[in-house]
C-alpha cells in the first residue's frame, strides 16, 4: 500500500466533513490508520450521513 | 516555534486552559428554577421568578461588554489531548440531571398554588430558558459519535418537545447552510418574527422527508419507532404525561409555553449565527464549500461559557464534530458587535437589528449587496436602498 494510500483526506461534498486516515472514524467502527478506500461501503460520514460515494479527495 | 510544540506533545499539560473551570458555569442555567425560588424567598418579590429572562437577556448582555473577549486558541498540539479529557465531557453530561430536577421542581411550584399567575408565567418563562439552552447541550451532544452521547442529546430535547432538531441540525442545516434552501439560515431583509414560523416549519418538513429517506433506504416505512423523530417526540409525550400525573393538569399549560419560547430561543440564536451569509454557486450548480466566512461568531466570554462555545461557529461548521473546549477563533470570520445574549435581545427589535447588522453584513461582501442571502419578498426594497451590485450577482 503507497503511503499517499493511507495519508490521502477525503472530504465529504455534503457538509464539508473531512476524513483524515490518520484519525480514522473510531467511534463509526473504523480505526485509526484506516486509508478511505479500505472503508466498508456501508460506513456514512458521521456528521451528515452522506455516502461514500459523497467524498471526493481532500488537499489542504 | 517547533520546541514549544515538542514540549505541549510530550507534557500537554504545559498549556493551560484558562476556561476549564470556567465551563462549570453552564450549570447555572438548569439551576435557574432553584436559583429564581431562593431569590423569591429571600427578598418576598415575586419578581425573581422571572430570573431566566433576566439573567440572559439583561445580566449577559451586560457581562458580555464587561467582561469582554477572548481570541486565544489552543494550540494545534493540544487539540486531541483536549478533546479527549473526559471532565469536557462530564460538564455536559451533567447538565441534564440538574434541567429534569429543576423541570420536576418547577411542576411542583406549579401546581403548588402559592404563585400568582403573572408568577407562573414567568417561573414558564425561566424554564424556556433552561429549555431552549437545553437545546444547545443537545447540540453538542448530537453531534458525537458515541449512541450514549447521542441518547442523551434526545434527552436533553425532551423537554422542549424539538426531538426533531436532533435530525434536522446536522443532515439538512450542516448540508445547506447559508443557503436559501436552509430554513435555519437567515436572510437579508427578513426579520427575526418573519423568520420564525418558516424555521419552525421548514425545519420540521425537512427533518420529517429526511427521516423518511433514511429509513426508506433500509427497506422501511415512516411509521416505526426506528424514526429517530417519532422515538424522539416519544420521550417528550411519555415525560409531560409523567408530570400530569404526577402534579396534574395545571402544569400543562405552563410545559407547553416553556416548551414554545424555548423553541423560540433556539431559532433567535439560529437566525443571528448566519444571518444574510451566502455560498456561492460552483460551475456545476453546487454550492462552495462551507467555509469560515459562512458563519458569524462571537468571542464574547460570557456568552460563550454560557453555551459551550457555541458562538465560535465557524470552526463548529468546519469541524462539526470537534468538542466544544478545543473550538477555535477564526480570524476571517465575520464577527458580532456583542455576544449572543446581546445579540438576541437586538434581533427581537427588527429596526434595531437592521441598523446594527445591515451595514456590517453589507461591509463582509465588499458592497455588494448581490452576493448576501436575500429574502425574496424583499429583494426590490433591499437592492434599491443597497445598490444593484456589479457583475453576476445583478438582477436584469
Amino acid at each position: 500500500m503507497s503511503a499517499t494510500q493511507t495519508t490521502q483526506k477525503w472530504i465529504c461534498e455534503s457538509c464539508g466533513f473531512i476524513y483524515d486516515p490518520m484519525d480514522g472514524d473510531p467511534d463509526g467502527g473504523i480505526p485509526p490508520g484506516t486509508a478511505f478506500e479500505d472503508i466498508p461501503e456501508t460506513w456514512f460520514c458521521p456528521v451528515c450521513g452522506a455516502r461514500k460515494r459523497d467524498f471526493v479527495p481532500h488537499e489542504d | 516555534m517547533d520546541t514549544i510544540a515538542v514540549e505541549e506533545e510530550l507534557n500537554p499539560a504545559s498549556w493551560r486552559d484558562g476556561k476549564r473551570y470556567a465551563w462549570l458555569l453552564g450549570l447555572i442555567v438548569p439551576l435557574l428554577p432553584f436559583i429564581a425560588w431562593a431569590y423569591v424567598e429571600l427578598t418576598g418579590r415575586g419578581i425573581f421568578w422571572w430570573w431566566g429572562p433576566i439573567l440572559v437577556f439583561g445580566i449577559f448582555s451586560l457581562l458580555d461588554a464587561i467582561v469582554g473577549m477572548d481570541a486565544e486558541n489552543p494550540p494545534d498540539s493540544v487539540i486531541k489531548w483536549l478533546e479527549q479529557d473526559r471532565y469536557y465531557r462530564w460538564c455536559t453530561y451533567v447538565f441534564i440531571p440538574v434541567q429534569y430536577a429543576g423541570l420536576v421542581f418547577a411542576c411542583w411550584l406549579w401546581s403548588s398554588g402559592d404563585l400568582s399567575t403573572v408568577g407562573q408565567i414567568g417561573l414558564a418563562f425561566t424554564m424556556a430558558m433552561v429549555s431552549g439552552i437545553a437545546i444547545n447541550t443537545a447540540h453538542e451532544l448530537g453531534h458525537k459519535r458515541a449512541s450514549l452521547e447521542r441518547w442523551l442529546s434526545k434527552v436533553a430535547l425532551a423537554q422542549s418537545g424539538y426531538g426533531h432538531f436532533f435530525i434536522e441540525h446536522n443532515r439538512g442545516h450542516h448540508v445547506r447552510v447559508a443557503t436559501p434552501e436552509d430554513p435555519a439560515s437567515a436572510r437579508l431583509g427578513e426579520s427575526f418574527w418573519a423568520f420564525l414560523p418558516r424555521t419552525a416549519w421548514g425545519s420540521l418538513r425537512s427533518s420529517w422527508e429526511l427521516e423518511c429517506e433514511r429509513l426508506r433506504r433500509t427497506g422501511g416505512g415512516p411509521w416505526t419507532w426506528k424514526n429517530d423523530i417519532l422515538n424522539a417526540w416519544a420521550m417528550t409525550v411519555v415525560l409531560y404525561a409523567a408530570l400530569i400525573a404526577a402534579f396534574g393538569w395545571v402544569v400543562l399549560p405552563y410545559l407547553l409555553l416553556q416548551s414554545v419560547v424555548g423553541a423560540s430561543l433556539l431559532e433567535v440564536v439560529n437566525y443571528l449565527e448566519h444571518y444574510g451569509l451566502l455560498r456561492s454557486r460552483r460551475e456545476d450548480g453546487r454550492y462552495e464549500l462551507t467555509r469560515p466566512e459562512h458563519s458569524w461568531n462571537s468571542n464574547n466570554v460570557a456568552s460563550n461559557v454560557l453555551l459551550y462555545h457555541l458562538q465560535r461557529h465557524s470552526d463548529h461548521h468546519a469541524n462539526p464534530t470537534r468538542r466544544y473546549q478545543a473550538l477555535r477563533h477564526m480570524d476571517d470570520a465575520p464577527q458580532l458587535p456583542t455576544g449572543y445574549a446581546g445579540m438576541i435581545v437586538l434581533a427581537l427589535v427588527p429596526p434595531v437589528w437592521r441598523r446594527v447588522m445591515d451595514h456590517r453584513l453589507l461591509e463582509h461582501y465588499e458592497g455588494d449587496v448581490t452576493r448576501t442571502n436575500i429574502q425574496p419578498r424583499a429583494r426590490r426594497r433591499v437592492l434599491k436602498r443597497y445598490g444593484g451590485g456589479t457583475g453576476a450577482g445583478a438582477v436584469a
